[in-house]
């Protein structure tokens, strides 16, 4: 069935006894670092209860004021992943549409904005987004910055996940509706893109992922995002371990439901078109949104 | 008009004093300057301007133990925070009028000069550089460059830095971070985005010394219980200014003022004591402030 | 303009931090990211738990959390060292899991059969993943491990801040802060930097694309 069993044989009772012992051993190795790392952190008193209890204690008279902090900045990551991603997915198609039906004499122009854009760090273009634009009058919130920052590189992404969505659909689609009479923007606009947004759903979820977590990198700006505010209660807590970790869990849980949210998607979509694989992999990290930071 | 002048001056300093002797652990949020609520100023000067529009937007560190520090209740403390009060409350703006705008260290001047704060308090050292681009009230403290080390090293000053190879910790695009380039090489400077993190880079060993304005290490020294000591030789002066418009002489004359009526009537001394006075010995006297150009 | 040229050897020491920041990160990467895709289609359960806790946390985390664990959680557990180091051993961290699941999805893109064919001769579970199916997995892997590696270089751009220092973007930030430069001249040669080794990159990948695609 899945395609681990296919490396190896079903055990035998002898392989049943070598990975039974192969087990034992590399369990009792992970335990071992696990108490290892466990006994140095206690030695710096990293289990101490006044690192711990503002955060996990509700008893705690700080309890509170963190947690509205966190909840704040939680907000704002949110918001700023969300706007991002809409923006990305109207400024991406767009893209994708005037690359495929660009005149030839402008198309350079466009391939060479999105291959511009692909090859700037996210960080470099939120800065660049904040302190070169408002010498241009554009004077904005943080938030802005930060939108338009991670715009400008998940819309490149997310034009070349139209692209592959629109590749992806049967040629008799766009021949029929030719044929039909439609002009090239109707083809597109009407028969093509509406097919293609459902198969690229996955991929545009597992990018949000991506923007997600690239919404941390708002701390280059003072945006106060889930990292910068932990930063934030740092300094009045000093316990940045403890803090640190905790955002670390909230960043891994939702981007954890949101990955599998995105496979189940595909699976959903693969189940009711019976017609071969028509949806671009969530998982597949060929997909070009190969983690940002 | 001079008359009732004196008559706010001696409430407030009977207010200041009748606070200050219920001792210095009230928290200082609760102690805000009283707000000249008749204050008025010439047509089309800026106090005219934010008196009228009854707020003002103060850009401040968010992230400065002692001087300005976002607490977990999400309103920024510290002296900075307590001179900007002063100020606004001269202008007849009371304290939950104030715009907070965390303005990190290399954004001071563009902030100022795109007009997205209307000062800026945040251990801002004046200097030439600078003074090209803003003008500066004050001073109202001088503070000095030195050095944090654990409490049985024996670097006694910037000099004995090269040969104990030590390597020194400070912030990103700050002063102390360019003038320690003097005294050590540069691979042997780390540098962060604040200080708590070379205050645990101190801590772990992974740097020897933790280099910017004394106040500053104070409180660091002050939260490590004893484990870090100050090496105490200053060797710059580093005089803490209030950032302004550039060339806004009349408004820059205001502060000016403010400052001396504050360290007339006791408040400055009170703001003082509050925050940055609970770990530093003692009180400063206002510096000589500067003509203003 | 001026700035760039007048700051030409700054520029080039920052380049050459990068360069040597990827070098390292990328060789680690890929070694760790191929180890971890062996742990997760390995018999041995824990194994298989540890890969795929890995790839969750490592996939999921900013990359800026992880590198804060690095150069602040490893000194805490006792292990010093430079912070060039806790920043390449955080991007090898980050990027490992990226490489793990281009791997293994290149293995799951290798036929039943020639891993069946590599057991009917005999070969073991580590011999048939190491001579049968890695070496045809890395032929189709080459594109999306190439992707990985430009995200990577980009990704570098954040080392620079948890002590690290020196690289094109903190030159970028030295001579904007500290020096008080013009912001768009200095950021414009930092893009460049950039873009001098990414779109090269990008195109060496696609020629490579083409080279190693395997027509299945």
């Amino acid at each position: 069935m899945s395609t681990t069993s296919v490396l190896f044989d079903a055990p035998g009772p002898r392989s049943k006894r070598r990975v039974l012992i192969g087990s034992v051993i590399a369990g009792l190795l992970l335990l071992g670092v696990l108490v290892l790392v466990g006994l140095r952190l206690d030695a710096q008193h990293q289990f101490d209860v006044e690192k711990w209890a503002p955060l996990f204690d509700p008893s705690d008279e700080q309890f509170p004021l963190v947690w509205q902090r966190i909840g704040e900045a939680l907000g704002n990551t949110l918001v700023a992943a969300a706007l991002a991603m809409v923006f990305s997915l109207v400024i991406g198609t767009l893209l994708a549409v005037t690359r495929v039906t660009a005149a030839r004499w402008y198309r350079w122009a466009v391939v060479g904005l999105v291959e511009l854009l692909r090859g700037v760090p996210v960080v470099i273009a939120i800065f660049f987004a904040s302190r070169v634009l408002p010498q241009f009058g554009l004077d904005l919130e943080p938030l802005w910055f930060l939108v338009i920052g991670l715009t400008a590189y998940n819309s490149v992404i997310i034009a070349e996940i139209v692209r592959a969505g629109i590749d992806s659909l049967p040629k008799g689609q766009r021949e029929a509706a030719e044929s039909l009479g439609l002009r090239r923007g109707q083809v597109l606009s009407l028969v093509l893109l509406p097919q293609a947004f459902r198969v690229m759903l996955p991929a545009v979820i597992s990018q949000l992922v991506v923007v997600l977590k690239d919404t941390s990198l708002g701390f280059v700006i003072s945006y106060e995002e889930l990292v910068r505010v932990a930063g934030q209660i740092v300094q009045v807590l000093s316990n940045p371990i403890q803090v640190y970790l905790l955002i670390a869990v909230i960043f891994t849980l939702i981007n954890y439901t949101l990955s599998r949210f995105a496979i189940w998607v595909e699976r959903r979509l693969s189940q009711g078109k019976k017609s071969a694989t028509a949806t671009l992999s969530a998982t597949d990290p060929a997909g070009a949104g190969t983690g940002g930071g | 008009m001079r008359l009732r002048g004196l008559m706010v001056g001696t409430v407030t300093a009977a207010l200041a004093l009748s606070l200050a002797a219920c001792g210095g652990s009230s928290d200082s949020g609760s102690g805000n300057p009283s707000v000249d609520a008749k204050a008025s100023f010439e047509a089309g000067t800026t106090m005219a301007t934010l008196s009228q529009a009854g707020k003002i937007r103060v850009g401040t560190k968010f992230d400065q133990p002692l001087f300005g520090l976002k607490g977990l209740d999400g309103k920024p403390t510290g002296f900075d925070v307590e001179v900007a009060k002063l100020v606004a409350a001269k202008l007849g703006i009371s304290a939950d009028k104030i715009e907070w705008v965390e303005s990190q260290s290399k954004f001071r001047e563009e902030y100022i000069e795109q007009g997205k704060v209307d000062l800026v308090v945040a251990t801002y050292t004046i200097n030439d550089k600078r003074k090209e681009r803003v003008s500066f009230a004050g001073p109202y403290y001088e503070a000095g460059q030195d050095l944090m080390v654990k409490k049985d090293s024996t670097v006694d000053g910037p000099e004995a830095l090269k040969a104990a190879g030590a390597k020194v910790c400070s912030v990103t695009g700050s002063t102390p971070a360019e003038k320690i380039k003097e005294y050590v090489d540069q691979s042997n400077i780390v540098l962060f985005d604040v200080y708590s993190k070379c205050a645990d880079a101190l801590r772990t060993g992974q740097v020897q010394a933790v280099t910017t304005d004394n106040v500053i290490l104070l409180g660091l020294v002050d939260a490590s219980k004893g484990d870090f000591k100050l090496v105490g030789k200053p060797f710059t002066k580093e005089p803490y200014g209030i950032g302004i418009k550039k060339g806004d002489t009349k408004f820059c004359q205001f502060v000016n003022d403010t400052l001396k009526a504050a360290a007339a009537d006791g408040a400055y001394e009170k703001a003082w004591k509050d925050t940055a006075g609970k770990v530093a010995p003692n009180t400063p006297k206002l510096p000589e402030t500067a003509t203003c150009s | 303009m001026n700035v760039i040229i007048d700051n030409f050897p700054l520029y080039v020491s920052g380049f050459l931090q990068t360069l040597r920041i990827c070098a390292f990160a990328a060789l680690g990467s890929l070694v760790l990211g191929t180890v971890i895709a062996g742990f997760r289609v390995s018999p041995v359960p824990p194994l298989r738990w540890v890969g795929t806790a890995w790839v969750t946390v490592f996939r999921n985390c900013p990359l800026t959390v992880v590198l804060f664990f690095c150069a602040f959680g490893l000194p805490e557990i006792g292990v010093n060292g430079a912070y060039f180091w806790f920043g390449v051993t955080g991007l090898i961290l980050y990027t490992s899991a990226f490489v793990c699941e281009a791997v293994r999805s290149g293995i799951n893109s290798v036929p039943a059969g020639q891993a069946e064919a590599a057991r009917a001769v005999g070969l073991t579970f580590s011999q048939s993943l190491t001579s049968v199916v890695l070496p045809q997995a890395l032929r189709t892997v080459v594109p999306p491990l190439g992707s990985v590696i430009i995200a990577m270089i980009k990704n570098s751009a954040i080392v620079g801040a948890f002590g690290v220092g020196g690289d094109l973007f903190a030159v970028g930030d030295t001579l904007t802060s500290s020096r008080g430069e013009a912001v768009l001249p200095v950021l414009i040669g930092v893009v460049l930097g950039y873009l001098v080794i990414t779109i090269p990159g990008g195109l060496l990948l696609g020629l490579l694309e083409r080279k190693v695609a395997i027509a299945r």
